[in-house]
């Protein structure tokens, strides 16, 4: 578990430094931890699968639209877990008021076990998308889902790079915020 | 969608904004920076700055006063930045908020030993007891505003109860900062019960309302 710390810490910060790489890892690392820790909890107020993969979604957004409230001489493992407790009390309190009784139990706790099997959540990507302005809409769909390059969208969109490079900026700030609110 | 897919779309996202800790705290303080000269501005325009502060026992109690504010709002906002942090509630320690609030009162305490019972009265009241309990929280508003605002938008607090206390604390220690410019009663006591009530009320309040402005 300290080796997981430690792993988690070090893409973190390399991430945080402008490695998109290690920071992808480390979200990659985070999945399977924050899914086994919501299945793990709601399956005990009887609750679904889609349930926690879309708390599991909600919070790794949270934890990339917040990743500057990390401070780098602390340890990652609180501070996910953290995000992930007040996610969970937030989504219950929200879903259904009187039991949001989640102790507070030892961070340790979320790394203690992972669960690979992804389900789909019922974010539906393409639902979002509709919801984006076109131009922003074109610029995430072209990098985002088709994979292409800052140069070849810009080409598509016929936009400068930096131009499609600030809409899929602002449009994933949008999409998160329309994640975030989406139950309110 | 696919949890995969939500990663890919947020590991690519971000090279364009690289973030680092200091970040958060410098925005943070200009925040709150912000709020306490506006509450300074409020206090005196409204107010306006006492008179006598040539001569040395209004300003040494003008010096108790800014002393005492600037305590609890130094302490207030140190815990504030950890608790506006996921986790960061864990670093809160109640005990030292408190130790300006109990040094104030172990002054008061001596002052009044020294003084006859007949004329405890006087010195807790003061003359102005409520412009002081009306003016700390009304004028603290700005601050809390502000500092709320800078909360929400830069930090991530997991614990709102908390991080809403800390809110209040602040800003009623900037607004007493504020005050104090105004304020002509000059003894111990009344510092300890109308200062330290107010901040109190502040804190309470900061307390209420944290759940519902903090939450993101």
């Amino acid at each position: 578990m300290i080796h997981r710390e430690v792993e988690l810490r070090t893409l973190l910060t390399e991430g945080l430094l402008g490695r998109s790489a290690d920071y992808r890892r480390f979200l990659e690392c985070l999945g399977p931890h924050l899914r086994a820790y919501y299945r793990n909890k709601l399956s005990r107020s009887g609750r679904g699968d889609t349930e926690a993969e879309d708390l599991v979604q909600e919070t790794l957004m949270a934890v990339h639209t917040r990743r500057h409230t990390y401070d780098v001489t602390q340890p990652v493992t609180p501070w996910v877990y953290a995000i992930a407790r007040y996610k969970l009390i937030d989504h219950l309190r929200r879903t259904r008021p009187g039991t949001a009784d989640v102790p507070v139990e030892d961070a340790g706790e979320l790394m203690a076990a992972d669960d690979h099997t992804a389900t789909e959540s019922t974010l539906d990507v393409e639902r979002l998308l509709a919801r984006l302005p076109a131009k922003a809409r074109l610029a995430i769909r072209s990098m985002k889902v088709e994979g292409l390059s800052a140069a070849e969208a810009a080409e598509r969109a016929g936009m400068s790079e930096t131009a499609v490079k600030v809409s899929v900026h602002r449009g994933l700030k949008a999409l998160a915020s329309f994640v975030g609110g989406r139950t309110k | 969608m696919k949890t995969d897919e939500l990663i890919g779309l947020l590991g690519t996202s971000f090279e364009r904004e690289p973030v680092g800790t200091p970040w958060m705290t410098r925005r943070s303080a200009l925040a709150v920076a912000g709020g306490a000269t506006a509450a300074l501005f409020l206090a005196l325009a409204f107010l306006g700055l006492r008179p006598g502060l040539t001569q040395a026992r209004p300003l040494l109690f003008l010096a108790l006063k800014v002393a005492f504010a600037a305590a609890v709002g130094g302490l207030a906002l140190r815990y504030l930045v950890r608790a506006a942090r996921p986790g960061g509630e864990s670093r809160v320690h109640l005990g030292v908020v408190a130790s300006p609030f109990l040094a104030v009162a172990a002054l008061a305490g001596v002052s009044l030993s020294m003084t006859p019972p007949a004329h405890w009265h006087g010195q807790i009241s003061g003359h102005t007891w409520l412009e002081c309990l009306v003016s700390i929280p009304v004028i603290a508003i700005v601050p809390f505003a502000v500092i709320t605002w800078a909360v929400r938008r830069f930090g991530a607090p997991t614990d709102l109860l908390r991080a809403g206390a800390l809110v209040g604390l602040s800003a009623g220690a900037v607004s007493a900062l504020g005050y104090s410019l105004h304020c002509m009663d000059d003894t111990v006591p009344f510092v300890a019960v109308w200062y330290g009530g107010t901040i109190a009320i502040c804190t309470l309040a900061g307390a209420l309302l944290g759940p519902r402005l903090l939450r993101w």
